[in-house]
């Protein structure tokens, strides 16, 4: 085994850990907001090390720029969705748990015109 | 390996497919379906079907979850619970378990998952696997199978799909009239949007790179999976994505309905209309080969149009059909 093959498994292993970690985050997280903080986190640096080590695994090929396109895809949009989701949920009127501020929106509107 | 995954992801199938049933709240019920329709497509791959496998990511998991959604709108979040339905609910469990359970029996007739002497494999596949690279001299068999071979099945489904989008526009008004907004809620939505701004600049910017994909799937369907229907599928989706974002009013000011009910049939028509033409030209309707010269570049030929044509059709009639959801939330 090569030492760039060595590196790609060492990342994906990487990655997969860091996914499996937003997995029991989201498990064991007490409301929305601490949930969606750990899996929205851990799934980018997970698909980052994973998509990074595939990357090393194709070499100069055509999957390689597939490879770039699917990651920078993903690392714009995964952080959005976070985003997006945690506003609709706060517009919305679900304040974190244990914050009892009365600046927090108790019934506002979800902004989203589907 | 892959029977592991497969065990796998049909399990999660099923509690997908159970939680659905189980959900009050349809907005759950609606994303659980989306999920359901990418595990799906996961499974659909793991089968070596790549094309079924992007169809279904793009229409199920995609827009058919927008047309829920834009459908619920309309409608309650939660489903409405039936005073003294707890007997009647017995007889569709039955009937759902008794079904399953003849349709698990019938599978044990049935061969093996990629045994070669299936008679599936036995019939006319390895005749259209032999032929391709002569008659059609394309790398991608599903869409020699799907365009040429049995064109005339495709243009069927292509009029299917055209039939749906008039039902719906026959069902849900082509004429609306349109209630002008007062300036307090022109206002109320800015200040709704102005929340939205991060989704908003990163969606914009996306349009262009999904409008981009869309036109790869369709163009290189001869040689990788893909095609009119995902491509339709896909683009519909940019448009959709757009007009989430900036309001529906906007999305259609951006393609307006008259250009979509003339892209519904004029889809349709390209195909119909290349399958008339090969007859014209002394061969048998939809057979391309008479299109050029040399006759697979003919099959090319017509392959590439009536492609357009099916893609044409299906991002027009699910556009229609978004719009034609939407323009009532709006009201």
């Amino acid at each position: 085994m090569g030492v760039v093959e060595l590196i790609s498994f060492v990342l994906m292993t990487a990655g997969g850990f860091c996914v499996f970690v937003g997995g029991v985050g989201v498990l064991r997280m007490p409301d929305l907001y601490t949930r969606m903080h750990a899996a929205s986190v851990t799934d980018t640096a997970g698909l980052f090390l994973v998509a990074t080590g595939l990357m090393l695994h194709a070499g100069w090929s055509l999957p390689l720029f597939k490879l770039v396109a699917i990651l920078v895809f993903l690392l714009v949009t995964s952080p959005t969705a976070a985003y997006a989701l945690a506003n609709a949920a706060m517009l919305s009127g679900h304040p974190p748990a244990g914050v009892r501020d009365e600046t927090v929106p108790s019934a506002g509107r979800d902004g989203e015109t589907p | 390996m892959t029977l592991v995954f497969g065990v796998f992801l049909l399990t999660l199938l099923v509690i997908v497919a159970v939680a659905i049933v189980r959900s009050t709240n349809l907005f759950a019920a609606v994303m659980l379906s989306g999920i359901f329709s990418l595990l799906m497509a996961v499974n659909f791959f793991l089968l070596d079907a790549a094309d079924v496998a992007l169809t279904e990511a793009a229409v199920g998991a995609g827009v058919a979850t927008v047309l829920f959604l834009s459908a619920l709108a309309l409608t309650a979040e939660h489903e409405q619970v039936r005073p003294g339905g707890a007997a009647l609910q017995w007889l569709p469990l039955v009937v759902a378990f008794a079904t399953g359970g003849l349709l698990i029996y019938a599978t044990f007739q049935n061969p093996v998952i990629g045994d070669p002497n299936a008679p599936v494999h036995q019939h006319v596949a390895p005749w259209y696997l032999e032929n391709t690279p002569e008659l059609i001299d394309i790398p991608n068999v599903v869409t020699a199978v799907l365009g040429s071979f049995r064109g005339f099945d495709t243009l069927g489904e292509v009029f299917v799909v055209f039939t749906a989008g008039i039902g719906v526009l026959s069902i849900l008004g082509l004429r609306h009239t349109l209630v002008e907004m007062t300036s307090a809620e022109i206002d109320a939505r800015q200040r709704s949007l102005r929340h939205h701004l991060i989704p908003r600049v990163v969606g914009r910017g996306m349009v262009p790179f999904i409008l981009l994909f869309a036109l790869y799937v369709q163009f290189h369907g001869e040689y990788s999976p893909g095609g009119g229907f995902q491509a339709g599928a896909i683009a519909a989706a940019a448009i959709i994505l757009y007009s989430l974002l900036e309001g529906d009013d906007r999305g259609r000011a951006l393609v307006p309905e008259w250009l979509l009910q003339i892209m519904m049939a004029s889809g349709a028509l390209l195909f119909g209309g290349v399958g008339v033409v090969c007859m014209l030209l002394g061969g048998s309707f939809l057979d391309y080969s008479v299109l050029a010269e040399v006759p697979s570049e003919g099959q090319h030929l017509g392959l590439l149009l009536i492609e357009l044509g099916v893609g044409i059709t299906v991002s027009g009639v699910l556009l229609t059909v978004f719009h034609a959801f939407a323009r009532r939330a709006s009201r």
